[in-house]
């Protein structure tokens, strides 16, 4: 599947391991479920590649909170587009547990999620086969400035606040 | 000093809004937003017609601007934030009713306007002529938070303790787009009120908020959850007595982050956060939303009461001229004309600002469809809010119009105004002020017509001598089980059913959307559309009979109890 980050198309350099799929003897980076996780903890921390998580969209951060320090990756699952707990889930791992490794949102998901998906803390979407990656780029540009506050960082700026700035103008 | 000296008033922009209509008046960077948000939508209806986008996925997309499928043609729901509109914007909702669609609009118990015949390759051009007097159709449907409800008479009402308006308004900017909560389980609906009678029917919604003050005068919400009607009606509980103003984001966003984790996504009629909180129990659930407000960095999501003196800044305010609390041109026209009178007792409400009233202009006449106005007759609404409340009207759930700031003075000729446009029926809150939902004449839902029927009831019950003598009594009427005419909360409730076939009606009684609210009771069986009128006869007959002294029609309903009213409606059968 294609991969976007910042709205420009990069390699993938993970792959995911199956749940019964024997550790890979190079480097490669590799993405396993949350219970293969907990079940080979020791073996997947000692290797030398990266290491990620995939979160199905039932299972919430808090199941996660303790591994969180040996992942680099967490990959949020979005079984169909219109299941929007992976922004909950994204948002909560930046901001109550302080997660600052990479969010991948994978599975259904539009160019049209994409602004809210990076304001809700992720990186990296992986995008649908097929699908122009420039409509996902241009997606960010769309709406220049924003309501709320986001973890994205200060852009685009949380709009509430020009009113506290107005205030003190006048 | 006089008042008017004082009242605030923001500059009028390019577009000509009256300068004092008590709206939200748009900065520079709202423009920005929503000339984006349009061009975002024109782009959307490209990559649909181009195929980028599949049916599936675009109709989420439509939905948050507004834009439903119906029996015949697009719907296009039209937002009025918590119900305030310039006559400015009337005039160009009535311009666009009559360029793209036949001529009339229809208001909605969400205080929204609805076109009913529009064209997919239209909306973006309508998009544009509603930007062009800060207008749009943003989450007025789609399953994110919807716009915001509130009381039609905020900021002019003499019971009012806290002016709803401006926390609706930090509502609707907080909510708009919001990127955690745009594609929640299912639809979230928001109201607020800030009096202690509850005329934003807040008992029935997501999250039903009421303004209020603490001993030392600081501004708070208590905060009501799980409220809804549909197939599973439920009064909202309380969730928190008092969330003091500058934690009512972060204690929203707690809420709202519990519903979006655990909310059912497996069943459609499931979703709403009614069946999570009735799921979990009030209790476990405030455990789960209090946790969340509990580890959230408070200050990130603080709403600093200079933001709202910011927003509150942007609200004007009304040049109300001094006057005496009393009017003698009123009291004079009260004992000359009788029908006048009539209309001052039910349409009239008081002001706070002595010498002003409110005035309320039932859009139901005499066998009329409730909510429906011509373009025409909008036109002239706008007129007479120039000339008579500072060019400001007010939508109301009950699918009424307000003018809000009415010199006492000016109201027998605004009642004559109204009467020659058909709209001054002296009917608000009795028999004939009925909801309804569009029903089976234009929706995809229904299992019968809404509208034939209240137009049959307020036919019969036309006679204003009789309608007054009646009293308060409200009749709501849903062409289906998801309720969008409110029937499971009105005194008189009716249910549009499919009976092997056929069109049916199925009664209750003793619902209330009010502060007391609650959800009636079923009578008995599904009648015809004949019956359930003569049922509805029959019910106010032994009202009639049975009251005493000052009942109203809820009053006797609760002393005597409902089989009285069953036994006469059943009898012949």
């Amino acid at each position: 599947m294609p991969l976007i980050e910042s709205g420009k198309l990069i390699d993938d350099a993970w792959a995911r391991l199956g749940d019964d799929a024997p550790l890979p003897a190079s480097d490669v980076p590799v993405i396993v479920s949350l219970a293969r996780l907990r079940k080979d903890r020791d073996a997947l921390v000692g290797r030398n590649g990266g290491l990620g998580v995939f979160l199905a969209s039932n299972q919430h951060p808090k199941d996660v909170a303790d591994l969180l320090a040996d992942v680099a990756l967490v990959a949020l699952d979005f079984p169909k587009f219109r299941d929007g707990r992976g922004f909950t889930v994204a948002r909560e791992l930046r901001e109550y547990l302080g997660y600052r490794g990479t969010i991948r949102a994978v599975g259904h998901t539009i160019p049209d999620q994409y602004l809210f998906l990076v304001r809700c803390g992720v990186d990296q979407v992986e995008i649908p086969e097929g699908k122009d990656a420039a409509t996902w780029a241009h997606a960010l540009t769309e709406i220049t400035t924003a309501y709320q506050v986001s973890v994205a960082g200060p852009l685009p700026v949380a709009r509430l606040a020009r009113h506290k700035r107005a205030e003190h103008a006048a | 000093m006089s008042p008017s000296a004082t009242a605030r008033q923001i500059a009028p922009p390019a577009n000509g809004l009256p300068s004092h209509a008590g709206i939200y008046h748009y900065d520079q960077m709202d423009r920005d937003f929503l000339t984006e948000r349009v061009e975002q939508f024109r782009r959307q209806v490209a990559r649909r017609l181009s195929g980028d986008l599949t049916e599936d996925e675009f109709k989420p997309l439509r939905l948050m601007n507004g834009l439903y499928l119906q029996l015949h043609a697009y719907m296009l729901r039209i937002a009025v934030p918590y119900g305030v509109l310039t006559s400015r914007q009337v005039r160009q909702l009535a311009h666009i009713a009559r360029t793209y669609d036949k001529g009339f609009g229809h208001f909605t118990t969400r205080q929204n306007l609805q076109l009913n015949w529009i064209k997919l390759v239209d909306v973006p051009a309508i998009l544009d002529l509603l930007a062009e007097v800060d207008l749009h159709a943003i989450q007025t449907s789609g399953n994110c938070i919807r716009n915001v409800t509130s009381d039609q008479f905020a900021g002019a009402a003499s019971d009012e303790v806290v002016d709803p308006r401006h926390y609706a308004e930090v509502l609707r900017q907080w909510s708009t787009l919001h990127p955690e909560f745009s594609f929640l389980p299912r639809k979230f609906k928001i109201a607020i009120t800030g009096s202690a009678n509850d005329r934003a029917a807040i008992c029935i919604h997501d999250v039903g908020l009421i303004a209020k003050r603490d001993a030392e005068g600081r501004v708070g919400f208590e905060v009501y959850v799980g409220g809804g009607l549909g197939r599973t009606p439920f009064i909202a509980k309380k969730l928190r007595d008092f969330v003091p103003e500058d934690e009512l984001i972060a204690y929203l966003e707690a809420t709202l982050r519990v519903y979006n984790a655990y909310g059912r996504r497996d069943n459609i009629y499931k979703a709403r956060i009614k069946i999570l909180v009735h799921e979990l129990g009030i209790e476990k659930f405030r455990d789960e939303v209090e946790a969340e407000f509990a580890r959230m960095p408070r200050a990130e999501y603080r709403l600093d009461p200079a933001i709202v003196d910011g927003i509150k800044a942007r609200f004007a305010s009304q040049p109300y001229e001094t006057l005496e609390p009393i009017s003698g041109v009123l009291a004079r026209a009260r004992l000359e004309d009788q029908a006048f009178n009539r209309w001052v007792r039910t349409n009239v409400a008081a002001h706070r600002q002595p010498g002003y009233a409110i005035a309320t202009i039932t859009l139901k006449p005499a066998g009329g469809i409730p909510g429906d106005a011509s373009a025409d007759q909008m036109d002239a609404i706008a007129a007479l809010a120039d000339r008579y409340s500072f060019g400001e009207i007010r939508v109301t759930h009950e699918q009424n119009l307000v003018l809000a700031h009415v010199r006492q003075d000016d109201l027998p000729a605004l009642w004559k105004a109204l009467s020659d446009i058909g709209f001054g029926e002296a009917n608000s809150g009795l028999i004939t002020d009925i909801i309804a939902c569009p029903g089976l004449d234009y929706c995809a839902l229904a299992n019968a017509r809404s509208i034939p029927l209240a137009q049959r009831i307020s036919e019969r019950f036309a006679d204003l001598d009789r309608q007054h003598d009646i009293g308060e009594l409200k009749i709501k009427i849903s062409g289906c089980i998801n309720a969008c005419g409110h029937h499971h909360v009105g005194h008189i409730g009716i249910l549009g059913v499919d009976k092997k076939g056929v069109e049916a009606y199925q009664l209750t009684l003793g619902g209330s959307a009010s502060e007391e609210g609650a959800i009636g009771d079923i009578m008995g069986p599904a009648l015809s559309a004949d019956e359930a009128l003569d049922a509805i006869g029959a019910v106010v007959g032994v009202y009639l009979e049975q009251r005493q002294d000052g009942e109203r029609f809820l009053d006797t309903l609760a002393r005597i109890g409902h089989t009285p009213f069953k036994d006469k409606v059943y009898a012949a059968h």
